[in-house]
């Protein structure tokens, strides 16, 4: 029995097939949920894509916030079922309060696409254990509004208990201390603006390094020794 | 019943009132086309059916300027088992395999980019993606060919960073991958830029959709957006009236505001109802929104339609008929049902967020007829705006100035001549506005959502992978070069095909198909119906010598300011095939150790050449040769390498030659070149020249002789010209100079933003 997967999708959720392709990809059984639908379906983790979930109205995430799923991945959240959010996922996320600090328009004030280099920084979360700490990552980074920011109180209290859980080599956005990803204290919920779910194939992304979110969480379910398979 | 404010002009009124004064003029119309509508309804028009005729007959929705030269498309296409839906139908559909049909087009959005940047792009995007999901596929990536007026002109300031920023914004929040295009810059396009959007859908062969209203009894159901007032009267306006200088006389309506969110909805809940066959019939609502979708379904269908028209969910209070049938609001699609299944396709829409409203039925009566609050607006036969509008026999003539512009070669202007003229000139072709680096552009695009962008920017062409399991997918490029069109537009029509047929075969694939974008000045002038006409026929006829046809496309026609016309600018969409996408062939340099050499035949061809216009502003003599046999050829060979692997990477050469292509490869790649050019070559000429017909191909170690062999075999001259080092520090060219890479991407890298001001 492989661990399933939810994927969340929220009206203007864009990359739900591709974090679903991913979830496949690693060995994982992607299950669809629906953000008007507060049953689970008996996932093992979920999945929030990138996107502009509710055409970001108000603000990226403010909406999506108040769905039905957000209610029941809180609620599992704080039981310890592991939540990845990417790109806009991570905004739903900071949100919700699942995360700390917020993510603003970029620095430079535009989209951008590149692919970002990124160092993990900790295993120690449900989604990264089977990844080297200090080992680089290449997935691509496209947003207009990925600027990671939180006051210095919080980005010390991140820093001091580690879980600053991806740092930016070349910030793309003017991220606070070059952050592209976080995790709350427990290590379940883990949010970052890249997106691994684009970097599972060298055929069609920068790298397959990103299937090593996915592996990991797989290993996190099945409770899999940390540091095998995919750190480089 | 809600209360009017307004007396009603209804077809009770018309009848009584016959000799009422009417705008026909103002609204675009000749005296002739005003009698013949009289003469179709045997009365007057209501201001309703006025206006849908003014749309209607407008150059943008009837192309009646252009209709008898394009009629050569359909003559001279070949023909092929794989065109599954092709010229008049929103977009053209080809078959893949026997599962899979591909759909793309190519459409222009350039007056109202010009008016409004964002949102004039923005909308021009939203539009052709509404073509592709009209004809039963899902949009699966965008291009974009832009022309805009010289980098350091002031307005392009202004225009450029607009129409990147709404291309971007819509692409991205709709998701879809942006996978190519190109952008040129010319002061004749100073006030009259182009935007040619290109989108590609794909579908399984059975969901393939039609636009006809049919079914005696159906409900007709508008979906999406509020229909506000934005953009009434916008496509006979601002599509056929030439901006005055003065200003004067100049009625621009805004824009249309666009919403990619409402877009995103659309396409998930279109598809949706498609695989649960559930729609009859679907056209979608762009220019001319309501009049024109109502009109061609009916027209399409049963002959007959009944329209409730106050059901229409509004956006704005105090709309009468005529603007409620003329808006042009965006991210609207009309549905034909069976009444049975209606329900379910409103719920189905309530599930996603997405309004759905029925607002007429199906009749067998061959009348269009409108009512609102129950008083009839519109009766009209549905043909007669769709089908049968007017069509026009405009005035040709060669241009004067030709015969002097041909005598005026770039062959003979002043050219570097020591090595280090012809460095410094590498140089600064490379950071010469058409040939820099556009990342600032592209990296404004998501290139990689949908997971299946085998190729993108800064590729020859975007290269998109259809089915994980096989591994098939399609190439597309999109190409256009007004200087040669300028020169000689049937020539200039052909290189641009043949530069985007390369482009596509340059990746590996086979080209299939072609759609077409025609940017020309007013057809009111017959040197530009002369050029129009030169570019159509060199189109068609080297679509019938390619053995693709031409499947769709656009007329753009009034880029022109006062009396100064656009270059004559078709811009060409090639779409191709390819087994499996693994097997492509990238842009670069291989590895250290692999032979670089060039295909194809290189000519002292400089008139119209980037060089003659970056160091001499010149622009004179007769566009490069054309040879399509040798294109065919070229295609062929190029397939067959990626077939078996045999090409580590392969480049098109195009503007700014061989120079330009090797700054590319090295500087995509990373690694350095070592070239010897041919002995007794002309270095500039073999450097600058564009003649067509070439690629730089890059082959493994140990595969030369196969390579050479198989060009041998189809007639192709190859020539060796050096060797891929990636100890090599940039491009070393032999016994004349070397440019360390940093150098180069000093040059080529940043520049679109310096001139920008960033």
């Amino acid at each position: 029995m492989s661990a399933r997967v939810g994927v969340v999708t929220f009206p203007g959720s864009l990359d739900d097939r591709d974090a679903a392709r991913a979830v496949r990809l690693a060995g994982g059984e992607p299950v669809g949920l629906w953000h008007d639908d507060a049953a689970l379906g008996r996932v093992d983790a979920v999945f929030l894509p990138g996107g502009f979930s509710y055409g970001d109205a108000l603000r990226c995430g403010a909406i999506a916030r108040f769905s039905q799923v957000m209610d029941t991945v809180k609620a599992a959240a704080a039981q310890g079922m592991p939540v990845l959010g990417v790109c806009n996922g991570f905004q739903v996320l900071c949100e919700s309060h699942l995360l700390p600090g917020a993510l603003v328009r970029n620095a430079h004030l535009r989209y951008r696409n590149r692919p970002a280099r990124l160092r993990v920084e900790t295993s120690r979360t449900a989604w990264t254990r089977l990844y080297q700490p200090g080992s680089e990552v290449v997935f691509p980074a496209k947003h207009g509004e990925g600027r990671y920011v939180a006051d210095e109180a919080v980005l010390d209290r991140l820093e001091a208990d580690g879980r600053v859980v991806f740092r930016y080599l070349d910030n793309p956005n003017g991220s606070m201390r070059d952050i592209a990803g976080v995790t709350n204290e427990a290590g379940n919920v883990v949010g970052l603006m890249p997106h691994p779910e684009h970097a599972v194939d060298e055929l069609t992304g920068p790298s397959n390094d990103g299937l090593g979110i996915v592996a990991s969480v797989l290993a996190h379910l099945t409770g899999a020794a940390d540091t095998s398979g995919v750190s480089r | 019943m809600s209360q009017l404010n307004v007396a009603i002009d209804t077809v009770g009124v018309a009848d009584a009132t016959p000799d009422e004064k009417q705008p026909w003029a103002e609204l675009g119309l000749k005296e002739d086309e005003y009698q013949r509508i009289r003469e179709i309804l045997g009365r007057r028009p209501t201001q309703s059916e006025l206006a849908m005729y003014s749309i209607m007959w407008s150059e943008h929705c009837s192309y009646k300027s252009s209709r008898v030269h394009l009629r050569q498309f359909g003559e001279k296409n070949p023909k092929t088992p794989r065109l599954l839906a092709g010229i008049g139908e929103n977009a053209g559909v080809v078959a893949i395999d026997e599962n899979i049909a591909v759909t793309f087009k190519v459409e222009s959005h350039n007056h109202p980019s010009y008016v409004e940047p964002k949102q004039g792009a923005a909308t021009g995007v939203g539009g052709i993606i509404r073509d592709i999901i009209a004809m039963g596929a899902r949009p699966i990536a965008v291009m974009d060919s832009l022309r805009f007026g010289a980098i350091d002109h002031p307005d392009t300031a202004r225009v450029l960073p607009g129409v990147v920023d709404g291309i971007g914004h819509y692409g991205n929040c709709v998701g879809l991958p942006n996978i190519g295009g190109e952008t040129y810059f010319d002061a004749c396009y100073q006030g009259n830029p182009l935007v040619n959007a290109l989108s590609v859908g794909v579908m399984p062969r059975s969901r393939l959709q039609s636009m006809q209203a049919s079914g005696v009894g159906n409900t007709v159901i508008l979906m999406g957006a509020k229909t506000g007032r934005d953009g009434i009267g916008g496509v006979s306006v601002l599509a056929s009236a030439t901006f005055s200088e003065t200003g004067e006389g100049d009625a621009r309506p805004s824009v249309q505001v666009g919403d990619p969110f409402t877009e995103k909805l659309l396409i998930e809940v279109c598809l949706e109802l498609f695989d649960a066959g559930l729609v009859v019939g679907v056209q979608d609502l762009g220019g001319a929104g309501l009049t024109c979708a109502l009109s061609e379904t009916a027209a399409a269908g049963d002959g007959g339609m009944h329209v409730d028209l106050e059901r229409v969910p509004l956006r704005a209070k105090g709309m009468e008929p005529q603007d409620i049938l003329a808006s042009e609001s965006q991210e609207r699609m009309l549905l034909i049902v069976d009444p049975a299944k209606a329900e379910e396709v409103l719920a189905r829409s309530r599930r996603w967020g997405l309004l759905a409203t029925e607002i007429g039925t199906v009749t067998d009566t061959g009348r269009l007829v409108v009512d609102f609050h129950g008083q009839t607006v519109v009766d009209v036969p549905p043909k007669s705006l769709a089908d049968e509008g007017p069509v026009y026999h405009r005035p040709i003539a060669e241009p004067n100035d030709l015969g002097l512009i041909a005598v005026d070669r770039a062959e003979t202007l002043p050219r570097p001549t020591t090595a280090d003229e012809i460095r410094q000139t590498v140089l600064d072709m490379a950071a010469s506005p058409n040939l820099c680096d556009k990342s600032w552009i592209t990296e404004q695009y998501d290139s990689s959502v949908f997971g299946n962008t085998v190729l993108g920017t800064p590729h020859d062409a975007g290269v998109v992978r259809l089915d994980e399991r096989t591994g098939v997918g399609i190439a597309i490029s999109l190409d256009g070069n007004g200087r040669f069109a300028r020169l000689d537009p049937y020539v200039g029509a052909q290189l641009s095909l043949a530069e985007a047929y390369r482009n596509v075969a340059v990746t590996g694939a086979t080209p299939i198909a072609i759609s077409d974008c025609l940017n020309f000045g007013s057809p009111e002038d017959p040197h530009v119906m002369w050029q129009f006409e030169r570019a159509v026929t060199g189109i068609a006829d080297g679509a019938q010598k390619l053995g693709i046809p031409v499947t769709g496309g656009n007329v753009s026609f009034y880029n022109q300011t006062g009396r100064d016309a656009i270059h004559p600018t078709p811009v060409i969409g090639v779409l191709g095939v390819i087994d499996d996408v693994a097997r492509r062939i990238p842009l670069g340099l291989g590895k250290t150790g692999d032979t670089i050499a060039l295909v194809g035949t290189t000519e002292e061809e400089l008139s119209g050449s980037e060089w003659a216009s970056v160091k001499h502003g010149h622009l004179g003599g007769v566009p490069p040769k054309v040879d399509l046999d040798h294109e065919m050829k070229l295609a062929e060979l190029l397939s067959r390498l990626a077939g078996t692997e045999q090409l580590a990477a392969a480049h098109d050469l195009s503007e700014g030659g061989l120079a330009q292509a090797l700054v590319e490869a090295i500087c995509f790649s990373g690694l350095g070149a070592q070239i010897l050019l041919p002995e007794g070559a002309d270095a500039f000429t073999y450097l600058f020249s564009e003649s067509s017909g070439r690629v730089l191909v890059v082959i493994p170690r140990g595969q030369e002789l196969a390579v050479r062999t198989a060009c041998e075999q189809r007639g192709l001259p190859i020539t060796p010209l050096g060797v891929t080092d990636a100890n090599t520090d940039g491009l070393h060219l032999r016994d004349h100079f070397d440019i360390g890479r940093e150098e180069l991407e000093a040059s080529w890298k940043g520049r679109i933003g310096l001139h920008l001001g960033e």
